[in-house]
Order: C-alpha cells, then sequence, then structure tokens
C-alpha cells in the first residue's frame, strides 16, 4: 500500500469544478481517504440497482450525485407505469399516457441503464446475472423488486382468470382492461371487489378506487352498485373516505368487513362469482386484488423471509439475510411505513446516502423519513394522509403524522384534490423528469 | 343489549358420510381482560368462552376460548353427514350470555 497515494479517481468530479467534498477531502489527509475500499481499488465503487419503480429510479438517481460511485440500474422495461393516481383512469378521466414515464432524462454519463432483467446473484462473489448472461460485479447491490401478485393465494385465481378479473395492481393494461370492463357493463350491473388483509401495496388504494369507481357509476350507471369484499375490519383513512361516500355516493358503495364475512376465499371466472366463507356474489365486473409479497427478484436474491417480505435494517436498508445488498419500496417490512410511492422515494434517498457513507468506510446514523400519500374520493375531492418514521427498535416507527380533518367544506377537499395532482407531478419529476 | 352478528356456513345438502365443512363466526369484542382503559382502570375481561356444535343432539365439536382469541371469533370444523337433520350451535360469554342459531342439512 502507497503511503501517499495519488489523488484517487473516486475524488474527482465527473467532468466539472472541483467540489467542496473534494477540497475538503484532500485537506483530510491520506489517512481518511485510505479508509475507504473504494479507493483503495482506485475506481469508483460498483453500485447496481435492480428495479426502475419510484424506489430503484430514486436510488440510482441519488447514488449519481455522488462522483464516488459508478451507477448502473437494470430495468428491463423501457417505460415504467406508476401506480398513484391510476384509479383516476379505472374512473375514466385520466389517459394511462399520464402515468407512463421513461429513462432518458436520466444523466447517461453517470447512470448506465441496462434494459436486461436480471436472473440470479452470487453474493459470495458479488456478482449480478442478467438474462442476456452477462455478470456485474458490484460493490453494494440495491434491489427495489416491488411486489409480486400472489396467484397462488387466492383459489380460483391465476393470470389467466386475471385476464376476466382484472387485479389492476400492477398499473398497465390491467388498470385499462377493468376501465374497458366498467364502460361496456350495462346500467344496473354489481361490481364486486376483493381486499386483501394487511401488508399490500397502497393500504388506501382499494378505497380509493372504490370511491372512483363509484364516481363513474353515479355519472353513467346510476342503477349499478358496488359491494367491496374486504378481509379487514378497518383500514387506511377509514372515516374521510366513509363521511365521504355518505355524502357524495348513498347508498351506492357496500363495505363488506372481515367480521361480516368479507373475506373472499375463493373466485370462478367463468361466472364472475366471489365466494366468501359465508356466501356468494355475483359480479357484473369484478375486481380481484390478490394478496401479495415481495417481488420475484427478492425470493430469488433470498432477501425474503417466510413472511414473503424483505426484512432490512431500517438504518442502512441492507437486507438482514443477506450482505451487501439492500431492499427498498414495497417488498421491504417497513415497520409502520405503508408501502406508498413516497415511501419508496424516502427509503431509496436515505438508502443511497447510507450506501455512500458505507462504502467511506462511515457508519450510517438512522434518518427521519416521511410518507405523504394523497386518495382522491372524486376528480374534485381529495384527502391525505402524512407520516414521519424514524428507525426504532430495529423497524421504521411513526413518529408525527396525522390525515385531513374530518368536517371540512367542498373547497378544502378540491384544494387536496388539486395538491394531489401537484404531489405526482412534485415526484415523478423529481425520479423520472 | 342487541344479538349479536351471527354468521353459520353448513352445506345445504351432502352425501352420506361426506366430510363437510362447517364455518361460524360471532362478533364479539373479545375483551381480554389485561388491558388499561383511559381512566387507568383495567378493562373487565369479557369474551366468549364455549362454543358448541350439536348435530341432531349429538355433540360433535366444542371448544373453550382463552383470551388471545382474536375479537369476532371465526371457528371452522369439520363434521362428517350422517343424517339429514339439524346443526345447532351455541357461545357462551364471560357474562353466561348464551346465543344460538341453526342450520339444516340434507344428507341424500
Amino acid at each position: 500500500m502507497k503511503k501517499f497515494a495519488p489523488l484517487p479517481h473516486g475524488l474527482r468530479r465527473k467532468g466539472g469544478t472541483p467540489s467542496r467534498r473534494y477540497v475538503l477531502r484532500g485537506l483530510a489527509g491520506s489517512a481518511v481517504v485510505l479508509a475507504s475500499p473504494a479507493v483503495l481499488a482506485k475506481q469508483p465503487a460498483q453500485v447496481v440497482v435492480v428495479g426502475g419503480g419510484f424506489a430503484g429510479a430514486t436510488a440510482a438517481r441519488t447514488l449519481a450525485l455522488s462522483d464516488e460511485i459508478a451507477v448502473t440500474l437494470i430495468e428491463p422495461q423501457a417505460q415504467y407505469t406508476a401506480c398513484p393516481l391510476s384509479n383516476a383512469v379505472v374512473g375514466g378521466f385520466r389517459e394511462l399516457k399520464a402515468q407512463q414515464f421513461g429513462y432518458d432524462a436520466f444523466p447517461k454519463s453517470q447512470i448506465k441503464v441496462i434494459p436486461q432483467r436480471a436472473i440470479s446473484v452470487d453474493v459470495a462473489a458479488r456478482r449480478l446475472r442478467l438474462e442476456n448472461g452477462t455478470e456485474i460485479t458490484y460493490d453494494r447491490l440495491i434491489l427495489a423488486p416491488g411486489i409480486e401478485l400472489r396467484f397462488d393465494a387466492l383459489k380460483g385465481y391465476s393470470e389467466k382468470a386475471a385476464e376476466t378479473l382484472p387485479h389492476a395492481w400492477k398499473a398497465g393494461e390491467q388498470t385499462l382492461l377493468l376501465r374497458r370492463q366498467l364502460e361496456a357493463m350495462s346500467n344496473g350491473g354489481v361490481v364486486v371487489m376483493s381486499v386483501p388483509a394487511n401488508p399490500y401495496r397502497c393500504p388506501p388504494g382499494p378505497y380509493e378506487r372504490a370511491s372512483l369507481i363509484a364516481h363513474y357509476l353515479k355519472a353513467k350507471k346510476p342503477r349499478s352498485k358496488l359491494i367491496v369484499l374486504d378481509a379487514k375490519d378497518s383500514f387506511s383513512k377509514q372515516k374521510l373516505f366513509e363521511a365521504a361516500w355518505q355524502e357524495l355516493y348513498p347508498g351506492l358503495i357496500e363495505w363488506v368487513p372481515l367480521s361480516s364475512g368479507g373475506q373472499v376465499v375463493e373466485v370462478d371466472a367463468a361466472t364472475k362469482t366471489l365466494i366468501t366463507d359465508f356466501g356468494k356474489h355475483k359480479a357484473a365486473v369484478a375486481n380481484i386484488i390478490p394478496p401479495q409479497s415481495a417481488g420475484q427478484f427478492a425470493h430469488i436474491a433470498g432477501v425474503a423471509d417466510n413472511t414473503g417480505w424483505c426484512p432490512v435494517d431500517p438504518i442502512t436498508f441492507e437486507s438482514r439475510l443477506q450482505p451487501n445488498i439492500h431492499v427498498i419500496g414495497d417488498a421491504i417490512i417497513a415497520g409502520g411505513m405503508p408501502k406508498s410511492a413516497f415511501s419508496a422515494n424516502s427509503q431509496a434517498k436515505v438508502c443511497a446516502s447510507a450506501v455512500m457513507q458505507l462504502l467511506r468506510g462511515e457508519t450510517p446514523l438512522g434518518q427521519k423519513l416521511i410518507n405523504t400519500c394523497y386518495s382522491l374520493v372524486a376528480p374534485d375531492y381529495g384527502i391525505s394522509i402524512a407520516g414521519v418514521f424514524e428507525p426504532r427498535n430495529g423497524l421504521l416507527t411513526e413518529v408525527a403524522g396525522g390525515v385531513s380533518p374530518a368536517a371540512k367544506p367542498r373547497d378544502f377537499r378540491a384544494q387536496e384534490a388539486r395538491y394531489a395532482q401537484e404531489w405526482f407531478e412534485t415526484l415523478t419529476h423529481a425520479v423520472y423528469g | 343489549m342487541a344479538a349479536p352478528r351471527i354468521m353459520v356456513n353448513v352445506p345445504k345438502t351432502a352425501a352420506r358420510g361426506e366430510i363437510v365443512e362447517i364455518k361460524t363466526l360471532i362478533a364479539h369484542k373479545m375483551e381480554t381482560g389485561h388491558r388499561m382503559g383511559l381512566n387507568g382502570q383495567r378493562i373487565p375481561r369479557d369474551i366468549i368462552n364455549r362454543f358448541e356444535c350439536t348435530y341432531n343432539g349429538a355433540l360433535v365439536f366444542a371448544a373453550d376460548l382463552f383470551p388471545a382469541v382474536s375479537a369476532n371469533p371465526f371457528i371452522a370444523f369439520t363434521t362428517v353427514a350422517v343424517a339429514s337433520g339439524t346443526l345447532k350451535f351455541r357461545w357462551v360469554d364471560d357474562h353466561g350470555k348464551v346465543s344460538t342459531t341453526s342450520a339444516k342439512i340434507t344428507v341424500t
């Protein structure tokens, strides 16, 4: 080991003037510099991100701010279809195109985007294998695998059955299918939704969807009804949703909780029938939101436990099961933090900063994370929830938060509906713009 | 106090000798007796502590319930369809209050 190493490559800013950190690092002397394993290799540290949703794309862009890290993003799809606001597509007042984002705006000199599927990982060798046979070695791997719909967890449901009974829980063609089915349904037809037990992606999502389907029915199919069969007895923003349903859609939505026999245990695609423990519901249009687990690659990489989700350290988001692999977004067990786009974005930033620190040989400190989430009850009626979370007892624990106040005039709700739109534009611009 | 909501699911028909699944649910808060109220006093225990099912008068299933059982206890079990007749269900809570319902089955 050279005692007086020349300025390592990793400290050079990519095509810019020396940063403040560059100067400070220079002053700090070689002792600090040599402490970093990445610097010893005289190469930028290799960080590979798998998955280009809100979590993965945010992580890649945050890491790209560092001149000490070479970032690679592995994402097979050229286009990402965002879930937030996709219920408005189901409700017929938003186009799917408004939900779609690509990676063209990513700084090419700083993020290498590889349009491939990751198929396996050699944890000991820190090597990721892609579908085309390419192998990529990494110093740290960040997985943002999202969710997998558990077709095995609901009798009668399958990918094939989803062509008749759409889940629309991964935005895209399924979202449009559900919308087309609602449009084709005759006035008076019964729409039935099935909502799973916790945990699942977007806790208030099913109720926003119920609201916006009701909004469509009220305008276009006023003799129709919506039955929501739920495997839970309570849900996110419940009081606000129920008050809004009473106000906007009286008698239109029937919510059947677990304790009233709401849990769907079987579906029959041929007859569009949902079977609960105590009864059967024949639907004109059925939306089945099935139980979920961490995305498939989490299972391949061995970072998911027997709950189907990924336990992580809440400070670094490093997997508790595999070293040098971090997991973020909907796939993780995040304690009190809900599975949402904003949570994923917060986690990705904290994870990226922890990864930078770990690569420098520093010890990351716990940070606070924020989630905000808007739900539309009608195009001009929004409600929200916000929470602040911090690492406590090995999990992310809510330390502050709240929901929209009850009993507010309609202009207040209309303002929140506008905020929802702005929230989406701000977030997607920051991540994909 | 109003009668609690009770749901049972018994097949309307079954072949003789067939094993049939029976599902039951009763709405009940199942207060454990371990929780403190807002006034700092312990909330008294109030649970369903006994469930029984008879089939044409014969006891075919029974369970003692304890505070660890969740609210709105859901109990599913199987029995053999031996003859047409009536299944009677009975829940007893800590106050001795008895809730009942029944269902008919036709065995062919």
